[in-house]
């Protein structure tokens, strides 16, 4: 719980009439939610038991570490983010998509808890939790969302909260698409990819929420925010560097972390409406990592080679839909 | 080369495309709206909507302008995906099936707005594809 100011409540409220839509992105967004619910017990992630017993004790340690990581992240975005964004909503539809996110980032926090108890054992489990509340990266990093999602600027908090749906989480989600890669913990990279998908449509809502309260701005106040944008993203990034280095040192993987950091700050400025800044000279993600993501990913980079795997022609998909009518 | 292109109003698709050297021309918001009918070749970018298989990934719009006249069809030359990796299998799932109906390649996948490393790459990609267009046509 978060101690301190009292929660004001609004006096009025009126019936949310979903035949009356002022914002097509809102229904659009709350269908697209709703169709992509899961829960963790559906990923039968005791096929990774095996798995999980040819890890080193140090890369066990690392991967419980990084998942407190993303359960305190995830906690943060259920109990306070999505919520702070409740009172700022411009329709009743947008309240509403808000309260599934932050219902859906409790399920992502709670599916944690469940690799934990399939895969770990209770000491491992509070050893992991104890060095979550330590670790001075992890808290701060904590601390700078939650100080803006208590400030009094809505857009700001709509900032705050994009990069931490598109950005903040990603140091974390490496891991397990890094193991993916190995075929390691595959059904634990299963439930990742499900709780990376949500983070999309998250990302994607909060920032064009912004962009469209952005857009009632004066070109004064319009700088002021992307400056804000791009300071709060370079203070964040500051300190994603320095926790990955607490993280990833031992494994000798930071690097390769950093490269994804970069290039999800990209697609998190992207969610907000601004060009991305990172040069593709740091942003090129390892391929074993994009293909853990997205099988077709990393054919990317073949445009027109006439020989490439791209230039295929369309391979047979099945068709998905009724109105193909040619 | 002509870029005919479907953007919603998040415009995403709509930044990419107003950045290329290239021709564009977007699609109607609307579907109720009339769609063009093109009669040189080009080439289609496209979003992907939908939470995955049977949801609908191609935007309806594209499906009706691509329904509305032969001509949209027999003069697609490939397809451009837009999209993003954190859909995993379905990243850019709209341009493969189109791709796959119209027997036409899918010619690049970008995300979001795009980099200007993908501006440039596919700026040359079309130039290369227009070149290619001519020589076949002498």
């Amino acid at each position: 719980m978060i101690s301190g100011e009292k929660l004001t409540l609004v006096s009025h409220v009126d019936a949310i009439n979903w035949n009356r839509i002022q914002d097509d992105v809102d229904s659009e967004v709350w269908d697209r939610l709703t169709a992509n619910f899961w829960l963790p017990e559906k990923v039968p992630l005791s096929n990774d038991v095996q798995s999980w017993a040819t890890l080193t004790e140090d890369e066990k340690t690392l991967t419980m570490r990084v998942f407190t990581g993303l359960t305190l992240l995830d906690t943060i975005q259920g109990t306070v983010g999505a919520v702070s964004l409740i009172p700022d909503a411009l329709t009743p539809h947008e309240e509403a998509v808000y309260t599934n996110i932050a219902f859906m980032e409790s399920v992502h926090a709670k599916s944690y808890s469940s690799i934990f108890s399939t895969l770990s054992n209770t000491k491992q489990i509070d050893e992991a939790f104890r060095w979550s509340t330590e670790n001075q990266n992890l808290q701060r990093k904590a601390k700078i969302v939650l100080d803006y999602y208590r400030g009094d600027d809505p857009l700001k908090r709509k900032v705050a909260s994009t990069l931490l749906e598109s950005f903040l989480f990603y140091s974390g989600f490496y891991l397990p698409m890094y193991w993916s890669s190995h075929a390691k913990l595959t059904n634990t990279a299963d439930l990742i990819r499900l709780i990376i998908r949500d983070e999309a449509v998250h990302g994607y809502y909060i920032g064009y929420k912004y962009q469209r309260g952005l857009e009632l701005e004066s070109e004064a106040r319009k700088q002021e925010l992307k400056d804000y944008t791009f300071n709060l993203l370079f203070e964040l990034y500051e300190n994603e560097v320095q926790y990955t280095h607490d993280l990833y040192d031992g494994v000798g993987l930071s690097e390769d972390v950093k490269k994804f950091l970069h290039y999800n700050a990209n697609k998190a400025l992207m969610n907000l409406g601004y060009e991305a800044m990172f040069p593709a000279a740091v942003t090129d993600v390892n391929p074993a990592i994009l293909s853990a993501l997205s099988p077709n990913a990393d054919e990317n980079h073949d445009f027109f080679s006439g020989s490439g795997s791209s230039y295929v022609i369309g391979k047979a998909v099945n068709t998905e839909d009724e109105d193909w009518d040619f | 080369m002509l870029v005919v292109y479907y953007s919603s109003s998040s415009e995403y698709t709509h930044k990419f495309a107003r950045k290329l050297r290239h021709p564009t021309q977007r699609l109607p918001l609307l579907t109720r709206d009339e769609m063009p009918e093109i009669d040189e070749p080009y080439v289609l970018i496209t979003p992907t909507y939908g939470a995955g298989p049977n949801r609908g990934s191609v935007p309806k719009q594209v499906k009706k302008f691509l329904a509305t006249a032969k001509a949209n069809r027999t003069n697609l030359l490939g397809v451009i995906g837009a999209g993003n990796t954190n859909f995993g299998q379905n990243y850019c799932r709209a341009a493969d099936l189109v791709a796959a109906k119209c027997n036409v390649p899918v010619l690049y996948r970008f995300e979001l707005l795009g980099t200007p490393e993908d501006v440039a790459k596919v700026d040359e990609g079309l130039e290369e594809l227009c070149q290619r267009q001519q020589r076949s046509e002498i």
